[in-house]
């Protein structure tokens, strides 16, 4: 098979589309290229999303974190304990154990007027289990990050945005949550990247690879245990990572200059 | 364990619960928390070593030592820590047994890479093919020990690193005014200056080093995780105390105990940091 006739047939092998069956015996360079990086399909969408939904609940969980109010910064408290004081291969084991366990429990949701029917199988499966459990871990470090942030903002901007009276929804939106996002931003790219990688463990935990559908580290750990060489996949999907995390990296290198245009550079 | 523990069936309550808890393999279960401990403590040193070779090597003089201490400590940010365990692991593990076979069978002729097969005389086998299970554990522990301890070493010559350019830089030129030599600097001003920047770096490291020992069950070790999934399965009743499907119990546990390891970590951390920050010339040292 021609490193082309490859491409078009595992290209796009994670999710379903292609040839069903994974090359058994006689691995070339290119095959290996091409599966490993079919796999980081899932690790750039468990990303992706987990830090795109992560981002808003952080931001909650930060706010209800600096709350003055007991009932708003006890439970937030408490969410960065347990998410932080864990590991999170053991979150994931936690979570899909339970996860599996729902539907035994019943799943209907009575809210009075209308009843909801809560479709929990898809909690089973990775695309949506491993998910919730990365965006939950993300929404639990970042809002740390932000509180810290959130507590630095200089009293003087708060002051001057009270003395033009702005509502305090508008002097969040405007002011607060700007600062905050500068001054955490660096810490932030930081936790990106955590995450980034820890999409590696989705199916090494407890989630399992349905169809053989699996990310980057998936299909890498079966070229490392049918060739029992671990001196070419492992070179393959760190090269991937690495470029990946630059282009991570370089991304959230932009945000951070809109977010600092207006500062002057000591450079 | 217990005298009426002879036949579990008849037991019932806290009575079947006192036998049950007291089983041999409950007590795997109860080492291997200690397995867990004992690989925390035992990679430190290695981590801390590693971490200082790593940091000087990047400050050296020598352009590729230099070289080397850089990619060394930028290597871990760009890749998941998971792939370095799996990958230094088998490396470690071929390495040996290729150096071993070397040595000790010079005489073999076939190549080592047959295919898809890592084949070494059996003399070079490591551990021995014929040799208890024990040592096959130890062995394996082992290999977990230098796998964490180098992944890690990076982490905290990266920290160390930092540390090092974060001490001012007069501090060190007061030194040569009073004639101490460059080693003298470094071991009297330098170095104990250093701690107070690095603790911040290295308590998170010691965190993310805590919450990084599950992985030693993927690494093959028989740890808490593979102990919780071992007995919280379900038993039937051909088993002398059978139960239902209790994983997610037996990690609620795993759960508690590393909440509880992080929390009096941050609580040792705080007191150290309050410690080192005495007498310096910062927000936390002069407040």
């Amino acid at each position: 098979m021609s490193c082309v006739e490859t491409i078009t047939s595992y290209a796009l092998r994670s999710i379903g589309i292609g040839e069903r069956l994974l090359p058994k015996t006689d691995f070339t360079l290119c095959e290996q290229f091409v599966l490993i990086g079919s796999g980081l399909i899932w690790n750039v969408y468990f990303a992706f999303f987990a830090l795109l939904f992560g981002f808003f609940l952080a931001t909650a969980v930060a706010m209800a974190r600096a709350s003055d109010r007991w009932f708003f910064s006890y439970p937030a408290r408490a969410f960065i304990f347990v998410i932080r004081g864990s590991p999170l291969f053991i979150q994931f084991f936690i979570a899909y154990e339970s996860f599996v366990l729902i539907p035994k429990l019943g799943y209907d949701l009575n809210l009075g007027f209308v009843e909801i029917t809560m479709e929990t199988r898809w909690l089973t499966k990775a695309w949506l289990g491993a998910l919730v459990v990365l965006f939950l871990n993300t929404s639990a470090y970042s809002a740390q990050i932000f509180y810290g942030a959130l507590l630095s903002v200089p009293k003087g901007d708060i002051e001057a945005a009270d003395a033009i009276g702005m509502t305090p929804f508008t002097k969040f939106r405007r002011v607060v949550w700007p600062s905050m996002l500068r001054l955490s931003w660096a810490s932030y790219t930081n936790e990106a990247i955590f995450l980034f990688h820890a999409t590696a463990l989705v199916y090494f935990s407890s989630f399992p690879a349905w169809q053989q559908k699996g990310d980057a580290l998936y299909y890498a750990k079966y070229f490392a245990d049918k060739t029992f060489n671990p001196f070419v996949p492992y070179p393959i999907i760190a090269v991937y990572f690495v470029c990946l995390t630059l282009l991570l990296i370089g991304l959230f290198g932009i945000v951070n200059r809109r977010l600092n245009r207006h500062v002057a550079s000591n450079r | 364990m217990f005298e009426y523990c002879a036949d579990p069936g008849t037991l019932s309550g806290y009575l079947w619960w006192s036998c049950y808890l007291t089983t041999g393999k409950e007590f795997g279960f109860y080492i291997s928390f200690g397995v867990v401990l004992s690989l925390l403590f035992l990679t430190v040193p290695l981590i801390m070593i590693l971490g200082f070779a790593g940091a000087l090597a990047r400050r050296s003089r020598f352009l590729p030592l230099r070289w080397f201490g850089t990619i060394y400590t930028s290597m871990v940010r760009g890749v998941p820590d998971i792939i370095f365990f799996l990958f230094a692991l088998i490396a470690l593990d071929q390495g040996i047994e290729y150096l071993r076979h070397i040595i000790l069978c010079p005489d073999w002729t076939e190549p080592i890479r047959q295919g898809n097969d890592f084949r070494v005389c059996p003399a070079a086998k490591m551990p021995l093919g014929n040799s208890p299970q024990w040592v096959h554990e130890v062995y394996g522990f082992s290999l977990a020990i230098v796998g964490f301890g180098v992944v890690f070493g990076a982490f905290a010559a990266n920290t160390l690193y930092g540390a090092l350019d974060a001490v001012p830089k007069g501090q060190l030129e007061t030194g040569t005014a009073f004639g101490m030599s460059p080693r003298q600097i470094f071991r009297r001003i330098h170095l104990p200056q250093m701690w107070v920047y690095a603790l911040p770096g290295l308590s998170n490291l010691w965190m993310i080093l805590i919450k990084a020992t599950p992985l030693l069950f993927l690494l093959g070790v028989e740890d808490i995780v593979y102990w919780a999934r071992e007995l919280g399965g379900t038993k039937t009743a051909i088993y002398a105390y059978p139960h239902g499907d209790w994983r997610l119990g037996y990690f609620l546990v795993l759960l508690v105990f590393y909440l509880a390891l992080t929390w009096v970590s941050e609580r040792v951390f705080d007191r150290l940091s309050r410690r080192v920050s005495r007498g310096q010339a910062t927000l936390g040292g002069t407040a």
